[in-house]
């Protein structure tokens, strides 16, 4: 899908314009002048990471995340853009995302973004029920995904991604469908779809009860399975537990991931793998504006081991539909995943959890629902 | 600092301990002794100086014996020497607390100001009577609004006979009138007896390994003189030694003096290297010159309840056996031999004094030693008389022989002692009698506080009965039993099925008529302890081939994390160490992974 030496760049924004009930990400409202501080010392941290990095090869792939990328001045976004070309390889037919909410989209902005290089847009829709919208403390409703979705289109977006979420709180199967009809009515070029997940802290988790009741464990099963089914059959494969795209329109950042593919996170609370080192930069808003150095910043520094290597190999490669191939294993280790894994290996295909053929390895649809309790069995 | 020991006038030494029923404030009255003698400092003091080990300090109990020499100078001008010998403060360490008075010539007996005389305090009385000690009563905790020192002096003098004309009140806590206690001390405990020139005759009420010393034999000398050099023996077990050292007991420290002689309470050491032959209530004398018997008292421990302890690491096991071997060092009561389980491996099956004693080494053995066990439901030990005559002491359920081969079996059973206040009368008689008590009588000791007395199979006692006691009498009730006999009652095995399986580590005997009832709960108890897998697991319970009670585990339906975002693998891989932890905590019984804690669930089949 890609080749070997592709390297990402993902650029976090943590803005938006009001947390959602069940978000627990790194965002928050913010005001103009705190907005602005914050790109100024995402410039500096550009430059100071392109010295370090100077000789990294080309980047395929930059990602805009968040937070809502799409919430601040265009003029922002385009000025990340040319610093990061202006210090790094970036591939001339590089992937560039951009993470928005559908509320937030009109023709100039769309046009600005394109103007920057942005190529490929990410579509926070959730989900095409505005009662479910308005549950979730989303700030759009259904009919701003189809204006937005058209804008974009007129603006020239020909890869446009949606999101979408299943298993909302008073949710039923039905609901879930009429959903996942509106958005296959669009025809975006990629879905993701995500099982909503109660996290600690979040107003959701706080409030459990105001809300609807949330479906039960069977029900969410039945509710993802039914999303893939639908996504299959419209036209969409499936390349990893939440993602899919029509042929070729695979996110290539996204599948950098699991393919541990090196990446640079610039920006607030953002994560990197470099040279076999995992790192995170600070979460604290205001010490990632007074960033002076980069170990000012830094964080959670980690050397993979040559195990930790391996053992990611199989967690994070085995989310992908098409699993890992074991050739690939022995190119990056010297060594056969027999070797290492072949006790695990056999057990869970024999448990009826992985699927060993033609030198793949991937997870069962069993594999899939339970696929933790499976990927921790490789960590050292 | 031999200066003393040269200097100690055998009438000037006094030889006590201090009992009391839990939490009357015994520690606390042993901490504002040793204050007060001035050995210490108040900030040399950490609270609780006798209690010396963490896990006691937490659970505010005395698990271990500990002993002190002090000095105090008397409102006669003279100076004493104190010898303070601290007991175990649970019914467990009987034997402990026997052996430690026995190296005493008298007692502080503690009574609450408030709560009065308990199951233990007459306990206590009783043992310390039997050691023909002087007792002098004392009532602590007199500083509580609550305090009824009037109404409980009388109480000692109607029901354990001893006159409180001149009793010090006092608060421990305080310090309040702690002088009248040492100056009772000095003048109502007889000094020792006992002739320096006599062969020697020693009690060993204690022993304890150190690292550097080997072990350290806690003695009280009875008769004759033992120094540095001496040859000694060991009278039951035959095992002599040369000593090495002897001294006295510092606060926390132990120091070294020339000799100890008739009276003395100290410490030797000699090059013991096998700790076995160090048994608490075992007579030291001089081998060249011994005298003619041993002291009395002596007998083997028994323990009264077994289980079996494996490392959940199968590796460890070496690590399990050497950290039981030094523990035993310590505790004589302890007891250990090697066994086998299908379901958990090699380990052990130990005796212990009682479910407390079992808890504290447990602790021990994973927090000094760094051990990660795996601990079967603990047992009383069964007698089974088999059809061709034989006797068979069954400590471990797998063991029990087919019911063709039984005649009879017989359980033990102890005489229980409960002391309740009126009101709550009908509730502990209700619970003795589920679990399945014979009423021996009742009576009032005073107006309001009666003595109820019960035998109680022990089997219905080792896991909760304590905790039943206290919630049904809102803490009210307290309570002392003692070891009767055996006899005959109808036992059956209860074998658990895993996944069709049947796991040997989690069979347990069970009086037949609550075997059913108990079969259920127990596969209730492990259905909530077996975590879902990936397949349904149904859970069994059998009476020989008859089940009796079934539960099933539902196949783990969902176990995903969908969102993984920004490249932020960090929090997923923390989320699967967790989970790769909690398999680790796992014994594989075929293909079914039980946790470690599930093997322990017998014990909470009365939660509600």
């Amino acid at each position: 899908m890609t080749s070997k030496d592709q390297r990402g760049i993902y650029i976090h924004i943590p803005f938006c314009a009001r947390k959602c009930v069940y978000c627990d990400f790194l965002s928050a409202p913010q005001p103009d002048a705190a907005q602005a501080a914050y790109f100024d010392a995402l410039i500096r941290e550009i430059r100071l990471t392109a010295r370090e990095a100077a000789d990294d090869g080309p980047f395929a792939t930059v990602f805009f995340g968040g937070g809502t990328p799409g919430l601040v001045p265009a003029g922002q976004i385009a000025r990340v853009l040319t610093e990061l070309k202006a210090d790094f390889d970036i591939r001339s037919d590089a992937e560039i995302t951009l993470e928005t909410n559908p509320g937030l989209m009109d023709a100039a902005k769309l046009a600005a973004w394109r103007a920057a290089g942005v190529n490929r847009l990410s579509m926070g829709a959730q989900s095409f029920d505005d009662g479910e919208l308005k549950l979730l403390g989303r700030i759009h409703t259904a009919r701003q995904i189809r204006e937005g979705f058209a804008l974009a289109r007129a603006a020239g977006f020909d890869n446009i991604n949606i999101d979408l979420m299943e298993a909302l709180p008073g949710q039923s199967q039905e609901d879930l469908q009429r959903s996942l009809e509106a958005l296959a009515a669009l025809s975006p070029e990629h879905v993701s779809v995500y099982s909503l997940i109660l996290e600690e802290g979040t107003t959701l988790e706080k409030h459990l009860d105001d809300f609807p009741p949330l479906p039960d464990e069977d029900t969410e099963r039945a509710m993802y399975w039914q999303s893939v089914r639908f996504l299959e059959s419209h036209g969409y494969r499936q390349y990893e537990i939440s993602n899919f795209a029509k042929p070729g329109r695979a996110c290539l950042h996204n599948v950098s991931y699991w393919e541990r593919r090196e990446y640079l996170g610039l920006g607030l609370g953002a994560s990197s793998l470099r040279h076999e080192t995992r790192f995170t930069n600070t979460s604290v808003f205001s010490e990632y504006l007074k960033l002076e150095t980069l170990s000012d910043i830094r964080r959670d520094v980690t050397h993979l081991t040559r195990r930790d290597a391996q053992a990611e190999f199989f967690y994070l490669g085995l989310r992908k539909k098409e699993g890992v191939l074991l050739e690939d294993f022995r190119d990056a280790f010297g060594v056969s995943a027999q070797e290492v894994y072949g006790k695990v290996l056999a057990e869970h295909e024999k448990d009826g959890t992985l699927k060993c053929r033609d030198g793949r390895v991937c997870l069962t649809e069993r594999g899939l629902d339970v696929s933790n309790y499976i990927l921790c069995d490789f960590l050292p | 600092m031999s200066d003393l020991s040269e200097d100690i006038r055998q009438d000037h030494i006094r030889n006590f301990c201090i009992i009391a029923h839990i939490d009357h404030g015994k520690s606390t009255l042993a901490d504002r002794i040793i204050e007060k003698t001035g050995l210490l400092t108040k900030r040399e003091m950490q609270d609780q100086v006798l209690d010396n080990m963490d896990l006691e300090r937490e659970r505010g109990i005395t698990i271990k014996a500990q002993t002190v020499r002090i000095i105090y100078n008397a409102k006669d001008g003279e100076e004493y020497v104190l010898n303070l010998i601290d007991t175990p403060g649970h019914v467990d360490f009987n034997y402990e607390v026997s052996r430690a008075l026995a190296a005493c010539d008298g007692a502080v007996l503690i009574v609450d100001a408030s709560q009065g005389i308990e199951a233990q305090t007459l306990g206590n009385y009783y043992l310390a009577m039997e050691h023909d000690l002087e007792v002098i009563p004392v009532i602590n905790k007199i500083d509580l609004p609550s305090a009824e020192p009037e109404r409980v002096k009388q109480e000692i003098e109607d029901v354990i006979g001893l006159d409180c004309t001149d009793v010090p009140l006092i608060s421990a806590k305080n310090g309040t009138n702690i002088d009248q206690v040492l100056e009772a001390i000095v003048h109502r405990i007889p000094a020792p007896s006992g002739d320096r020139n006599k062969p020697l005759q020693c009690l060993i009420f204690d022993s304890l390994y150190d690292s550097y010393k080997g072990v350290i034999v806690f003695v009280r000398v009875f008769e004759g003189t033992v120094k540095k050099g001496t040859k000694i023996r060991f009278m039951a077990t035959g095992a002599e030694e040369e000593v090495v050292e002897v001294g006295y007991f510092g606060p926390g420290q132990f120091i070294p003096c020339e000799e100890l002689r008739a009276g003395m309470v100290g410490y030797i050491t000699a090059s013991i290297k096998n700790v076995r032959d160090t048994r608490v209530g075992d007579t030291v004398t001089d081998a060249e010159r011994p005298c003619s018997k041993p002291l009395p008292g002596y007998r083997k421990v028994t323990p009264m309840v077994y289980c079996g302890l494996y490392p959940a690491d199968g590796a460890k096991y070496p690590d399990l056996r050497d950290a039981l071997e030094k523990l035993q060092l310590n505790d004589a009561s302890l007891q250990y031999e090697p066994e086998t389980s299908a379901a958990l491996g090699f380990g052990f099956r130990c005796g212990f004094l009682g479910l407390l004693h079992l808890d504290v080494v447990q602790e021990r053995l994973e927090r000094e030693y760094g051990l990660d066990l795996v601990t079967t439901a603990p047992g009383v030990i069964y007698k089974v008389i088999k059809t061709d005559g034989s006797v068979m002491m069954l400590t471990n359920p797998s063991n029990m022989p087919d019911p063709s081969e039984i005649a009879e079996m017989q359980e033990p059973i102890v005489s229980a002692e409960i002391m309740v206040t009126k009101d709550y009368v009908g509730q502990i008689m209700k619970l003795c009698q589920e679990r399945r008590g014979v009423y021996n009588g009742m009576e009032y000791i005073e107006a309001n506080r009666a003595l109820l007395r019960y035998d109680l199979p022990l089997n219905e006692i080792i896991y909760d009965f304590f905790d039943a006691l206290k919630s049904r009498s809102r803490g009210y009730a307290s309570f002392d039993y003692e070891f009767k006999a055996y006899e005959t009652s109808k036992l059956v095995k209860l074998d658990i099925l895993v996944n069709k399986e049947q796991v040997d580590a989690l069979s347990f005997i069970v009086w037949a008529g609550n075997a059913e009832e108990r079969g259920r709960k127990m596969c209730q108890k492990l259905k909530e302890e077996i975590p879902r897998q990936l397949f349904e697991i149904p859970i069994q319970a059998a009476i020989g081939s008859r089940i009796v009670a079934r539960e099933t585990v539902k196949a783990l339906r969902k176990d995903v994390l969908a969102k993984c975002y920004g490249g932020d693998i960090s929090r997923k891989k923390k989320l699967l160490e967790k989970q790769k932890e909690g398999k680790k905590r796992m014994r594989q019984i075929g293909n079914v992974e039980i946790p470690q804690k599930a093997f322990m669930s017998v014990l909470k089949l009365d939660d509600e």
